[in-house]
């Protein structure tokens, strides 16, 4: 324990009984907060928000933003939650946290002060440390900015709707909303997001929008004779992921306050990336955190055994991993794989096996502290997954990997934990948490300039999945955002194996792309 | 420390997400009013003041996005391994089962796996789509849904209020308290003066200087006594009067539908709402209300909701049946001292014909004298019969608390209640 424990163990505990007060709080913070300063954890400052179960279904149903825009989606979710929290089928979650500098926390008031301290510890240190530290949210996000930015949406919007109509912008979001996860350059350093600067420009931007698009579009009518015909021009000259950000700059149809509408959704999806890509780690992260910090201040004598007896029973719950064949399997817990993992990493740096030497030779028995700081840095899920899971996590889980190909009439378990299976399970939980693999691939790859100004979209297979049976949905709100016809093509190596157009062709006519 | 901030946001607002909800409500009010209207049709006719849980494909509200969909190879790694070894070839279970592919990735989707999404409305919002379809104007509607019908009730005596509201006893008793109090002192001084006085005027001459000045006193002090208002701000109470709830008296409802087989299932649909809307307005002006059920066919019988609206029967038709044991019901049970009485009828207009002159007395000597209001409704598209043309007789010198109509659906209910509404209203 690197002689941390040396502390003289303190004679009173902060304090007995279950109930909590804001100077408990206070001081569970306090004594918190000087051991994760022991450990090193470096964060934002906190601002801790006790709030209502009823103000915590309203925190849900925003997606965790705590200003929103107003839209009927966020309220399909509230209803959802109100639902099944009523029915009690869900407990809320004892937190959300925000990423946002400060560092807000939301705490219920129902909670126990032992869950107040575990939220805490959690919250405001574990996830807090990860957003100031990790390489993916120092790169696509502004913590100091976004509460700002959010407020600017939400006046932006509903000033569209007195405008334009409550009926106009929803429309506009639904479409909107559908290309979220297409709405990130994933190879550029993003912008940051300033709502001051927003706000300014704003106006502007509007302005050179709408000459930008109106230059695009004015070369196309009477550029006649041969020279129209002699070459075609490639338009965009690369093909483009990023859907959201191309219909902003290049829709011929929309109005410069549907663009502005369009660049807010894709800066919310911007801000919201790296949580999508680091689910295990920033769970993990923190819940390996609340777990050293609370078993720290028991260490300390800051609490008692039956503070840490009940803190031990709930943090089991959080971190169980029901087998596959269990009735309440539903996929692996991020928290119990990543709390293992870095749990597993420590271990290895404090007490490495043979084998932990054989296999992760650049750390086994390295500073745990350096070594798991490091990892939180410099990952994400895919990548820290495919580094650091190790042969014994793997045993401990029993994880094994099972090959569903369509044109088997059964599926083949293709790797366990075995010495033969360890790294195809790794690899292949890894390709699990990779984005790329889990959301179809899917670009823009060419607009009939000249022509009817359709738009041709391509959708690159992995291992022949299809698209689902939503696609045509999704279409039809590309479409609305594009204004012209929209085709989509899945193209599996040269050879086209699906087509999807909008509005829809019929059946037997073939088509040349 | 100090850079952790605690802030307690209990008591900022906890609905933000109303706005949301009722863009949720608007976007599928379709769904819902279809919801509301099957409830309606299960629902006693008692028991409409109360939410409902609205179910809604989930296909329905789904938001689309790019998706994989079935199809192609996939590998999913899952924990708890107990005996597969690698290699191993298990069955593919049917499809559409759980635990393969449709795992990836979506493991936070909530809508998953759930054909049906579905949510409370509350009671507000159920009678909200009800009235919807009965076209109710808003002020009814208002009326209907909250119990706005006061009655101002004595409590106790107030210290400010209007000069209307002065308690004349209790103002002076008031005073008199004051007055008593204020001069105990100087009626005491007076008093031992005015024995003094007495006293010293047995023998005048000896004493004048002093029954000159005791005089002066006395004058000073009777002046001083005078000068206590005898009545003051202060002294005056006034009545206190506190909004009560108007309940006090009863009501009964009697429902009275004609069975007979020409009645389908769909006019009974009709005439439930029908007698909705009544028990709604009844339920908001009487503490106290029962509710009687009349069906019949050639002949009349007191049964139960359930039967009231479910069962069939074949058969003729006599309306008079029901009229005549309504009204020993009404002079056996609900004296009109008592009883507040009230009656909706639903038919498609059949009866014999030699019954409806019978109909038509029986209302007009044995019921239309005794009841708060009648009402009558014709759910048939075709020609009028001889009941209607019996009935019509009676608008005339039963304008105030009979109503008839014809109707073919929902939307024409309220017609028939509104006068009893507008003087509701205006009352």
């Amino acid at each position: 324990m690197n002689g941390k424990q040396d502390k003289a163990r303190s004679t009173e505990t902060i304090s007995t009984g279950s109930e909590w007060t804001f100077d408990l709080i206070q001081k569970y913070d306090d004594a918190i907060a000087e051991i994760a300063r022991d450990y090193g954890l470096d964060t934002y400052p906190n601002q801790i928000e006790i709030i209502s179960a009823e103000q915590m279904m309203d925190a849900y149903s925003s997606v965790g933003m705590p200003v929103g825009y107003n839209h009927w989606s966020f309220g399909k979710q509230f209803l959802h939650t109100a639902k099944s929290y009523k029915r009690g089928q869900m407990g809320l979650a004892y937190e959300i946290v925000i990423n946002s500098n400060p560092c807000i926390a939301y705490l219920m008031e129902e909670n126990s002060i032992m869950m107040q301290a575990l939220v805490i510890a959690h919250a405001c240190y574990g996830h807090n440390s990860f957003f100031k530290g990790n390489y993916l949210f120092k790169t696509w996000t502004d913590a100091s900015a976004i509460i700002d930015y959010l407020v600017f949406a939400k006046n932006y919007v509903s000033k569209c709707e007195a405008r334009h109509g409550i009926e106009e912008v929803e429309k506009l979001l639904d479409s909107c909303h559908a290309l979220m996860n297409y709405g990130v350059d994933r190879y550029k350093r993003p912008s940051p997001i300033s709502a001051e600067e927003e706000v300014h420009r704003q106006e502007e931007r509007e302005y050179h929008l709408q000459q930008q698009v109106n230059d695009l579009w004015r070369t196309i009518p009477d550029l006649g004779g041969e020279a129209q015909a002699r070459e075609k021009i490639r338009f965009p000259t690369e093909p483009q992921e990023n859907l959201l950000y191309f219909f902003e700059k290049n829709a011929p149809l929309l109005e410069p306050w549907q663009r502005e509408i369009v660049r807010i959704v894709r800066k919310i999806a911007q801000y919201f990336y790296p949580q999508r890509q680091t689910q295990v780690m920033n769970e993990g992260w923190a819940t390996f955190w609340h777990y050293t910090l609370l078993n720290t201040m028991y260490d300390r004598g800051l609490v008692d055994e039956g503070f840490i007896m009940e803190f031990l029973t709930s943090h089991t719950a959080v971190v169980y991993q029901p087998p596959f064949d269990s009735q309440w399997y539903s996929g692996i817990n991020p928290y119990a794989l990543g709390f293992s993992m870095f749990q597993d990493i420590r271990r290895i740096c404090e007490k490495p096996t043979e084998e932990d030497r054989a296999w992760f030779p650049e750390f086994a028995g390295s500073d745990w502290l350096e070594t798991l700081n490091f990892a939180m840095r410099n990952f994400k899920d895919e990548s820290f997954i495919l580094q650091y899971l190790s042969p014994k996590v793997i045993r401990d889980m029993k994880l094994f990997a099972i090959r569903d190909d369509d044109r088997e009439d059964h599926y083949e378990v293709s790797g366990i934990h075995d010495e033969q299976g360890y790294r195809y399970v790794r690899e292949q939980l890894s390709k699990q948490y990779n984005l790329s693999m889990r959301e179809p691939n899917i670009q823009i790859w060419d607009v009939d300039l000249r022509g009817d100004r359709s738009l041709h979209l391509r959708y690159i297979p992995q291992d022949r999945v299809p698209l689902n049976e939503e696609t045509d949905e999704v279409l039809k709100h590309i479409h609305r955002l594009w204004g012209f016809d929209v085709h989509l093509s899945a193209v599996d190596g040269d050879e086209t194996v699906a087509e999807y157009h909008c509005p829809p062709r019929p059946e037997n006519e073939t088509t040349d792309t | 420390m100090g850079i952790t901030h605690i802030v307690d946001r209990r008591l900022n607002g906890k609905n933000k997400s109303t706005v949301n909800r009722e863009r949720f409500l608007r976007r599928y009010r379709k769904h819902i009013k279809k919801a509301v209207s099957d409830a309606v049709g299960e629902r006693s006719i008692t028991d409409m003041d109360r939410g409902e849980s609205i179910g809604i494909p989930t296909k329905d509200i789904s938001e689309p996005v790019f998706r994989q969909g079935q199809g192609g190879v996939k590998e999913m790694v899952h924990p708890g391994n107990k005996e597969f070894a690698t290699g191993d070839a298990l069955p593919r279970p049917p499809s559409g089962g759980q635990g393969q592919g449709a795992g990836q990735g979506d493991a936070s989707d909530s809508g998953e796996g759930i054909d049906e999404f579905v949510f409370q409305i509350s009671q507000d919002e159920f009678l909200d789509f009800m009235f919807e379809d009965l076209e109710l104007p808003n002020l009814v509607k208002k009326q209907l849904k909250e119990a706005d019908s006061f009655k101002y009730a004595r409590a106790g005596y107030a210290n400010e209020g209007t000069p209307a509201k002065i308690n004349i006893v209790r103002s002076l008793r008031g005073a008199y308290a004051r007055r008593l109090a204020l001069s105990g002192k100087t009626r005491e001084n007076i008093k031992a003066r005015e024995q003094e006085l007495a006293r010293l005027e047995q023998h005048p001459e000896e004493h004048s200087a002093q029954i000159h000045s005791l005089k002066e006193e006395l004058a000073r002090l009777e002046k001083r006594l005078k000068n206590i208002p005898w009545i003051d701000e202060f002294d005056l109470k006034y009545n206190q009067y506190l909004k009560q709830p108007n309940p006090s008296t009863s009501a009964v409802m009697f429902c009275l539908m004609d069975v007979s087989g020409s009645m389908s299932q769909m006019h009974k649909d009709i005439a439930k709402r029908f007698y909705i809307l009544l028990y709604l307005f009844l339920k908001r002006n009487y503490q106290k209300i029962e509710v009687v059920f009349i069906r019949h066919h050639t002949s009349a019988k007191e049964v139960n909701e359930e039967e009231f609206f479910y069962s069939r029967e074949t058969g003729g038709t006599i309306v008079s049946s029901a009229l005549k044991l309504m009204d020993e019901i009404m002079r056996e049970r609900y004296p009109t001292a008592d009883w507040n009485i009230y009656a909706a009828q639903a038919s498609d207009g059949d009866n014999w014909n030699d019954d409806s002159p019978l109909c038509n007395q029986l209302l007009k000597e044995k019921i239309l004298p005794y009841v708060q209001y009648y009402s009558y409704i014709e759910i048939t598209p075709h020609e009028h019969q001889m009941l209607w043309h019996e009935l019509e007789k009676l608008k005339e010198p039963f304008s105030d608390n009979f109503a008839m109509q014809q109707i073919t659906e929902a939307s024409e209910i309220y017609p028939v209640f509104r006068e009893l509404f507008q003087r509701r209203a205006t009352a």
